[in-house]
């Protein structure tokens, strides 16, 4: 049994030494080449510090090289911490702040903006010019146990503060041995990766390949502003499996780009993090009626994937494709209001999420963690922890299960999970700003920021946005009002507004 | 022109699209931006824009945008 995610990378550089593991448009990796540089990492990371399990931030571009720094904390029995290099100061300070990390790992041309947030530097670079010494290694590797932490991922949070995910070992070997398996990842695939590291939905790129062997590309992220780059890349690398989210294929669908050039190898489409438009997968499937698709569904917080379907058939506009069922060693609870069982069809309830998969918590927030990771409320009698999702589900007639809605105020757009209080957070806090709401249009799939300003006009406060929201948080929309409307209670009238979208 | 400057504004209202001929250079559009407003762009103008279109040269200015719709509805 594998009790380290970093055997696998071990194992595929034993089978599969010279293959081509991991590429861009400018740089390729063999697995034997990854491994080396994952053990001079390792190496220059034990030598230079005696402590273990702590937070070691990754501060790069998104390319393969980026993966070997990733593994080269993990085998120095510290964890990983992706950070978005776009990302605002404001947001790195808060996520800094909360993490308090060991250490960071840039590379030259970022070293300096590295240093600004964490003293202790390390610079790519240089690391990987260190010998490896496999004694040490191997003797801080037999020291690892699987619940050690392997990375932190940081999602939004409602207050404003990110939260950090903690994901152990013992999570992300559930996920590869159950999830990789049952999709069926060959040693021949070569998988086209969108999503960003800092996301979990690119963890079926990265680790899927790792395990069986495979062979991942890394999409120029422009190419998703242009159809026929993105074609083109598909056909001239033979891309046999996407995992996007649905916003990518709809680059696709939308400008109807099969006609044009259909790549010949594609025959896995995964796809999740968000809705699916019936529209466009019934346009991408018939244009490949051969090929599997799978609809996958899971929060960070259950290490990205708990639930899958097999998409066999066209849909009606108005049918909603099933997350489907739970996978190998995960179990789905739908819980009414009173906490209690649901089994039959069409009621609706709060999907809960037991096993394996469930991450350890939020980091350095107790409790934030114990609001959602909380005792399986159909156990009174020992220690059982389920994840209280958020989401509402309901079962169809065919037993699979559907996704309806969410509790609160989070909201998925274009594959993020954003949490509408983050945004008000931010607007609030601007100096020429008033009393703001943000609401999500659905119909137009659009974050439509309200606010109050006596002297801010749109143009200033979307300048100002841009300095404390990443990109995918900042609304799509502002609508400037006189006087926030108000309900009886004194807080802002979310129903009034929606009628003003 | 007017339209397509508010449908525009309505996602950067930052930009000032008399003088920027970056959208797409610069990044200032990003791939989700471009699905949405050629979307509204084809309901609203009644065209059909579809992926030969979809090169930079076409989006990188209100103006070349303008231009690329007054090219389709005269197809």
């Amino acid at each position: 049994m594998k009790t380290n995610i970093i055997e696998y990378l071990y194992e595929s550089a034993e089978s599969f030494p010279d293959k081509e593991a991991y590429f861009d448009e400018t740089s390729s990796y063999s697995y034997s080449q990854i491994l080396s540089e994952v053990e001079a990492i390792a190496t220059k990371l034990i030598k230079k510090s005696d402590t273990v399990c702590r937070p070691i931030l990754i501060y790069l571009e998104k390319a393969p090289r980026v993966l070997c720094t990733f593994w080269g904390v993990v085998l120095s029995r510290n964890f990983y911490v992706p950070l978005d290099t776009d990302m605002p100061d404001y947001r790195i300070g808060l996520i800094v702040e909360n993490l308090k990390p060991q250490a960071v790992i840039t590379d030259i041309a970022h070293f300096d903006k590295a240093r600004s947030f964490c003293k202790n530097v390390y610079v790519y670079e240089e690391m990987i010019e260190t010998e490896a010494d496999r004694d040490l290694i191997e003797e801080r590797k037999n020291s690892a146990i699987d619940t050690d932490p392997v990375y932190v991922l940081y999602t939004s949070g409602s207050t404003g503060v990110p939260k950090g995910v903690v994901v152990s070992h013992r999570s992300l070997i559930d996920y590869v041995e159950q999830f990789c398996n049952e999709i069926k990842i060959s040693d021949d695939e070569i998988i086209a990766n969108q999503a960003p590291f800092y996301f979990d939905a690119s963890l079926i790129d990265i680790y899927c390949t790792l395990k069986a062997g495979a062979t991942m590309g890394i999409v120029p992220k422009d190419y998703f502003s242009l159809p026929l780059k993105l074609l083109d890349f598909l056909e001239s690398y033979n891309i046999s499996t996407i995992r996007w989210v649905p916003s990518a294929m709809k680059m696709i669908s939308t400008f109807k780009g099969f006609k044009t050039l259909k790549p010949k190898a594609l025959r896995k489409v995964i796809f999740g993090a968000e809705s699916m438009p019936v529209k466009c997968y019934n346009y991408w499937h018939s244009n490949y009626p051969e090929a599997t698709f799978i609809q996958i569904y899971g929060p960070t917080e259950i290490t990205g994937v708990c639930t899958y379907h097999y998409i066999d058939r066209e849909y009606l506009e108005d049918e909603v494709i099933p997350i489907g069922k739970a996978f190998r060693n995960t179990e789905i609870l739908l819980l009414d209001e009173d906490d209690k069982l649901i089994r039959r069809s069409d009621i609706v309830g709060e999907i809960c999420v037991k096993g394996s998969c469930l991450a350890l918590g939020y980091y350095n927030a107790g409790e934030k963690t114990e609001e959602v990771f909380v005792q399986n409320p159909l156990n009174p009698y020992y220690p059982e922890r389920i994840y209280r999702t958020g989401d509402l589900g309901k079962y169809n007639e065919n037993k699979e299960l559907l996704f309806v809605s969410r509790k609160d105020f989070q909201i998925k757009h274009m594959g993020h999970r954003i949490e509408l209080g983050e945004i008000e957070t931010a607007a609030a806090s601007l100096p020429g700003i008033g009393a703001v709401c943000c609401q999500f249009d659905k119909e137009k799939q659009k974050i439509v920021l309200f606010y109050e300003s006596k002297e801010w006009d749109d143009e200033k406060v979307m300048e100002s946005l841009k300095k404390r929201l990443v990109r995918y948080m900042l609304p799509n929309t502002l609508k400037k009002v006189e006087k926030m409307p108000l309900t009886p209670g004194g807080k802002v009238d979310r129903l009034a507004l929606k009628g003003l979208l | 022109m007017d339209e397509l400057i508010k449908i525009l504004k309505s996602y950067h209202p930052e930009v000032d699209y008399e003088k920027e001929s970056g959208l797409i250079d610069k990044k200032i559009f990003d791939s989700f931006d471009i699905v949405s407003i050629v979307g509204e762009l084809m309901d609203e103008f009644d065209i059909e824009i579809n992926a030969e279109h979809m090169v930079p040269e076409n989006f990188n200015s209100a103006k070349a945008i303008w231009d690329l719709i007054v090219r389709l509805q005269d197809e």
